[in-house]
């Protein structure tokens, strides 16, 4: 049973097979055709809803997210809200007003996702206020694709919607439906929940707690773990592969700490970006602004770190960012727990130390807390600079030791099979002053140990010349008489 | 004024706010449409309405074709596509497939009661293979079954089997080996071999200019319901109704009438459903007239991608002599389009990739060929611009190289060739009558963009940064107006008069964001002197108006406005006559104005309210319906002698793009984008200024990030948009300042004297890249002007600039032709 809130109004639906997607419980099931599938890979924005979950102030906090690759077994509990819920009979909530008025839809098909989009932000904006940057708007609607427009007249929207009278959806006047909301979900939270599906086999858990998370790996150590479902969900939707049976990890507590100790922080693998960018902004300042590139607000608000992990690919922008801070992961299952770094992880391509067939999953991913002379630099390259795939990522870390770099660690995403350092560089660099011969020595070291493929994202020249210039660009910022006098790279680019 | 809005105290204040919401942000792009003055009284303004759909849009009731209601037996429809690009099909196994879970119908070839070639202009497009498979993606077999899902399950069960032969994915060596889809023409004008000889400068180069994916958000689509005769009705996402109908009653071997094909509106086509939209219709037309079922059909994002084809990748090369001021006196161009492996409408659109390797400058004495080349890939198709942004690709290349070979800016030598008196004549023998308006939209462009301020200030930094570098281009746009295939500039229109006053206006053009509802909707209430509001259009239908040109070649408006306009001028002089006899009024100096019928001046005036002349026109017989037509006139072209008059006028635009680029990285911003467009007297300044700046996004797309990429199977890799990428919000240039030219009206007699708004824009684009290589040129002190080819991808980018840091000798971009070379 999917049990939750759809534009104000309880829905219960019955027997969905757990493959099912919000998208296709939307449509299909509940015959709501306003929000519209673009491309069913969480790429476009087309599908793009709103989601409300309760918050500590009693109220419901709204995200935006992609319908499409959302598992229909997740809306549990939450406040679904779609295109179709925000009018108040024929007067048009502000996020739409201001679309009209600006001349902002022309085909109009990512339009109700743009809507989505622009609600969220408004909804946040009506809550906690702050001004709208550029930095801001991007993040709002860098996933919504609009193939028409070419985007001016969308910022005008998005700029201009506050003066729209604040029409109100008419779900928010009940007083109750924050509350109604909470109580579904403490409800589930406590219990956990088990579906079966009684039409077809199938079964989608979501256990509350890590106890529950292991016995369930012990019995299934086939199914298939599911937090965000940002990557896992394009095998049901692009290469038709049946997942009836999976194990849900976005209601498990423990997953979702995050613990902070006097040596780093204990990341929940199943924290989302959006939960954690407070932190590394705070913390990891490259690594937070690599966040404003990494994927879209959508994407975001659903992936979680240890999802980024798991998954294994050699062009995910968070692991070579790990293995620059040394950071580890604490592995779990019913064998009990374990810890390594997370360079002793990736063996291969795709291939993890994860003992899968005996039901391990990713439990939690430390962060070392940054000592004060460390420095760190992350440089994503890619085709496109919003919500795109590296096709070459570096994270350097090293701390500065009487002017000489100690402890470097330079590592790469695209470059190899698995994310990895690049130890022949950091060897040339290692107690080196930053000097045009040690890092002269280091991009020749680089050149000789990856041998990058060639595929959709870029050559394998261009790989290891970017790479290697990635090496040139650190050594310019570090080189205070350049520094001052010219620019290093783009300020859209920077850190 | 140097945008849709004033910028008066009003808008300065909200500008202000706006700037405090946007606290320690970049300038605005642009002032903002400002709600209290969209109805001020300045004439433009009053033209500015929403597009007709856009409350529908902003609420999710605009429906598309997957969001059609369809019967609950309806039928959904999965396509078994090729997986290799070029072989014979030996063994084709679909037991297992008609046994899968809810398949009810399995269809190939020999399953076709009529045409099984759905070639638009010439031959060449089989429905599904036969024997011969020529590119990744082509239809082998469809499957029909309850639901989408198990229609698609089913796909995976076929057995298939091919003899796979080596696929041509080379367009030049196609070229060279004359495999073509077309003959190859020629254009020619003057002696170009002796002008070549006797030019003090020679120079020549070549580029690669990629194709494009349309990426349309809503994907092809299609749901077909069985007449109670022996037809279909077709509801499709359509650029051209009615060859999908003619299409469709061959494939099924059935009269025209008994198709009807009907668009309300595309989620976004750009080219992309004008033939490319047929196929599918005619696959759920066979389903449904065999099952006797309503069949959808709907391609999933890759399979789209993969299935339909796209903007062709063009293969250019010029040779020009000029003199020393840069002055082009006559030479060669080569235009080779990648047609794909079947003409679908290379002809035309290699045709006016060759009208427009002039761009806007006179060629001289000179010669163009165009040449089809095939590949073994899908059918390249229309593209907003049809091939003329990949011709004029070839000669704004050539404005960098020759200007950096005469060491002058490139603005000057750009200046310096535009047509003018003396020299207005192009290489297909067209007169450029409005040559002055091209010199006044750059010059005035010019000057409000800081053009030399600007140019000094980044040689400035320039100078001072070695790995940032600045470029800046000023590319102008002239772009041919007129379906190059002369029977398609024709246009036809229904208008009916309900007797609540309420007008229907049908037409033959089809609604794909870009407006045109609105506009015709405009031109009907302009003529009868309605409210917008009383004026409406249901759909495009086939049934309605007949036998209907494709919505494309930007000539929308143009053409079924004209007819529109022609439909209610009919009705209305009908009306006059009857209402001059029923109430004895002075037929002279009759109005329709205001909801109300005007007849006399001052104290003679009698006013009758439409309402209560559409009644008494009833009750007196009166019929309330009229048809409208419209042939554009003048137009004319010889294949036989590449010359005439193919355009009835041209479009202009011009603008100006600053980029800086990281030359370690290959990164780069657009930082600074000013535009000058000329769409005559505008019908709707808002949609106007909608299309040029959604135009150029899409143009800025095509040349930087967007970037089709085949392995060497011929296998498209770039296959949606996770690997595909179109531009994103962030990508808008933080400084866009459009205008719409105001006060040149078009110089022919087109509706109202606009001027088609839809492509000419997107080539405005190309001033980023030329941009981009102004910025690299200041690696080599701007001696010469790096090949860059498109898209212009990060990797493109930092690869030149490698070329341009360690230089060999081929890695120059134009060479001058040595003496014997010419």
């Amino acid at each position: 049973m999917i049990d939750f809130y759809l534009n104000g109004q309880r829905q219960q639906c019955a027997d969905i097979p757990p493959d099912t997607s919000v998208l296709e419980l939307l449509r299909l099931q509940l015959g709501k055709n306003g929000t519209k599938e673009g491309c069913a890979s969480g790429d476009c924005g087309a599908c793009t809803v709103s989601i409300g979950q309760p918050n500590d102030q009693g109220g419901l906090s709204y995200h935006n997210a992609n319908a499409c690759i959302i598992p229909a077994h997740q809306i549990k509990d939450c406040h679904l809200v779609t295109v179709e819920g925000l009018a108040r009979g024929d007067a048009l909530h502000p996020a739409q007003a201001a679309m009209v008025d600006c001349h902002a839809s022309q085909c109009g098909f990512c339009t109700p996702g743009i809507v989505m989009s622009l609600f969220t932000l408004h909804h946040s904006q009506q809550t906690q206020p702050a001004p709208l940057t550029q930095q801001r708007l991007e993040a709002a609607l860098g996933g919504n694709l609009c193939r028409c427009t070419g985007y001016r007249p969308i910022r005008d929207a998005a700029l201009t919607m506050q003066d729209h009278p604040d029409t109100h959806p008419i779900w928010a006047d009940d007083p109750d439906l924050a509350s109604n909301v909470q109580s579904l979900y403490s409800d589930a939270t406590k219990k956990g929940t088990s579906s079966r599906i009684n039409e077809s086999p199938g079964r989608f858990d979501s256990p509350k707690d890590i106890a529950t998370l292991r016995e369930l790996r012990r019995q299934r150590p086939e199914a298939r773990l599911v937090a965000g479902a940002t990557d896992l969900w394009l095998e049901v939707t692009q290469q038709l592969k049946p997942l009836d049976d999976l194990i849900d990890l976005r209601r498990v507590v423990e997953l979702n700490i995050i613990d902070e100790t006097p040596e780093g922080w204990w990341v929940g693998a199943a924290v989302t970006y959006s939960r954690l960018e407070p932190l590394l902004a705070e913390h990891f300042a490259a690594f937070g602004h690599l966040m404003h590139r990494f994927a879209s607000s959508q994407i975001r608000n659903r992936a979680t770190l240890g999802g980024n992990i798991a998954n294994a690919s050699p062009i995910g922008d968070c692991p070579p960012v790990l293995l620059a801070l040394d950071a580890r992961l604490m592995l779990d299952g019913p064998n009990g727990a374990r810890e390594m770094p997370v360079a002793d992880f990736f063996l291969d391509y795709r291939k993890t130390a994860l003992n899968a067939e005996e039901g391990e999953f990713i439990r939690a991913i430390f962060l070392p807390r940054p000592e004060t002379d460390q420095h760190l630099k992350v440089w994503k390259l890619s085709k496109r600079r919003e919500d795109d795939i590296s096709v070459v990522l570096g994270a350097f870390a090293w701390r500065m030791e009487n002017g000489v770099m100690r402890d470097v660690h330079l590592a790469f995403g695209g470059m190899a099979a698995i994310p990895r350092r690049a130890p022949g560089a950091e060897a040339a660099l290692e107690g080196q002053a930053p000097t045009e011969a040690a890092f002269g020595a280091a991009r020749s070291a680089l050149r000789n140990e990856f041998q990058p493929l060639s595929d959709v994202r870029g050559s394998s020249e261009y790989r290891l010349v970017a790479a290697s210039n990635l090496l040139e660009r650190l050594r310019l910022s570090l080189d205070a008489d350049f520094n001052t006098n010219a620019e290093v790279c783009l300020d859209a680019y920077a850190h | 004024m140097r945008t849709l809005t004033d910028v008066s105290l009003d808008s300065a204040k909200a500008r202000r706010e706006q700037k405090n919401h946007n606290k320690g942000d970049g300038p605005l792009a642009r002032d903002t449409m400002d709600a209290a003055h969209e109805h001020s009284s300045r004439h433009a303004r009053t033209h500015a309405y929403a597009h007709e759909s856009a409350i529908k849009h902003v609420t999710g009731r605009a429906a598309y074709i997957d969001d059609m209601p369809a019967p609950a037996d309806a039928l959904h429809i999965a396509l078994g596509l090729s997986p290799v690009a070029h072989g014979r099909l030996t063994r084709l196994d679909l037991e297992k497939v008609k046994r899968a879970p809810g398949v009810v119908d399995v269809i190939t070839v020999v399953d076709v009661p009529g045409h099984t070639d759905v070639g638009p202009v010439f031959p060449g497009d089989p429905l599904f293979v036969d024997d011969e498979i020529s590119y990744v993606g082509q239809t082998l077999f469809a499957v029909a079954a309850t639901s989408y899902k198990a229609a698609r399950l089913a796909v995976k069960e076929a057995v298939i089997e091919i003899d796979e032969h080596s696929a041509s994915l080379d367009a030049v060596a196609a070229a060279e080996a004359n495999d073509v889809v077309r003959p190859t023409h020629v254009q020619q004008r003057g002696d170009w071999q002796q002008a070549l000889e006797d030019a003090p400068h020679v120079l020549e180069a070549e580029q690669f200019v990629g194709g494009q994916e349309h990426f349309y958000l809503e994907g092809q689509a299609c749901l077909v319901t069985p007449s109670e005769d022996e037809g279909v009705v077709v509801y499709t996402s359509n650029q051209h109704p009615s060859e999908t109908q003619k299409l469709v009653a061959e494939v099924l071997d059935v009269p025209f009438h008994a198709v009807v094909v009907e668009t309300r509106r595309m989620g976004g086509g750009f080219g992309g459903k004008e033939t490319q939209a047929s196929p599918w219709a005619c696959i759920a037309a066979l389903i449904a007239r065999r099952t006797g079922r309503a069949a959808r059909l709907r391609l999933p994002r890759a399979e789209d991608t993969r299935a339909t084809g796209k903007r062709h990748p063009f293969h250019n090369r010029y040779r020009l002599g000029f003199d020393d001021q840069g002055v082009i006196q006559g030479g060669d161009i080569i235009v080779i389009g990648d047609c794909g492996y079947s003409p679908d409408l290379s002809e035309a659109i290699v045709d006016r990739a060759m009208f427009h390797a002039d761009n806007a400058y006179s060629l001289g004495d000179a010669r163009v060929t165009g040449i089809r080349a095939r590949t073994h890939t899908a059918s390249n198709t229309a593209f907003r611009g049809f091939g003329g942004p990949q011709g004029m690709m070839i000669i704004e290349a050539a404005m960098d190289d020759i200007a950096r070979q005469v060491g002058e800016d490139p603005l000057t030598v750009r200046k310096r060739n535009l047509y003018r008196a003396g020299r207005d004549v192009t290489h297909y023998g067209q007169t450029v009558n409005q040559h002055g308006l091209i010199a006044e939209i750059v010059e005035r462009v010019e000057r409000s963009s800081d053009y030399w301020q600007r140019r000094r200030a980044i040689s400035e930094y320039n100078a001072k940064s070695p790995i940032i570098k600045k470029g800046l281009s000023l590319t102008p746009v002239k772009f041919g107006i007129s379906f190059t295939a002369k029977h398609l500039n024709q246009a036809g229109a229904l208008l009916h008069v309900y007797t609540d006053g309420s007008v229907m206006i049908n037409h033959g053009g089809t609604e794909m964001g870009q407006g045109l509802h609105t506009k015709i909707c405009q031109v009907a209430a302009r003529e009868l002197g309605l409210d917008l509001e009383q004026v409406r259009i249901s759909a495009t239908r086939t049934d309605k108006v007949p036998n209907t040109s494709p919505t494309a070649a930007s000539s929308g408006a143009d053409l079924n406005g004209m007819a529109a306009r022609d439909a209610a001028s009919k009705l209305r002089e009908r009306l006059f006559d009857f209402a001059a006899n029923h109430y004895e009024l002075d037929r002279e100096d009759m109005r329709l104005e205001n909801g109300e019928l005007i007849a006399g001046h001052g104290e003679g005036e009698r006013r009758i309210a439409w309402g209560e002349l559409v009644q008494a026109a009833y009750l007196e017989r009166i019929s309330l319906s009229a048809k409208g037509f419209y042939a554009t006139p003048l137009i004319h072209y010889d294949r036989a002698t590449g010359s005439g008059r193919p355009f009835y006028y041209f479009a202009h635009g011009a603008a100006v793009s600053e980029v800086e680029v990281d030359t370690l990285s290959g990164e780069y911003r657009i930082t600074r984008v000013d535009i000058l467009h000329d769409v005559g007297d505008s019908l709707n300044p808002a949609i106007d200024m909608g299309q040029v700046e959604g135009g150029f996004i899409q143009g800025m797309g095509w040349l930087t990030s967007e970037e089709l990429k085949w392995n060497d199977k011929g296998r498209l890799i770039s296959d949606g948009p996770s690997t595909y990428k179109i531009p994103a919000f962030g990508d808008l240039p933080p400084v866009f300042n459009v205008e719409l030219l105001q006060g040149h009206p078009n110089s022919q007699a087109s509706i109202y004297r606009s001027k088609a708004v839809g492509e000419p824009p997107l080539m405005l684009g190309i001033s980023v890249w030329s941009a981009l290589r102004d910025a690299l040129a200041s690696l080599v002190d701007y001696r010469y002007c790096p090949r860059l080819d498109t898209p212009a991808t990060p990797e493109r980018v930092l690869m030149a600039t490698e070329a341009l840091r360690n230089p060999a000798p081929s890695e120059t971009s134009a060479v001058e032709a040595s003496d014997e070379s010419v």
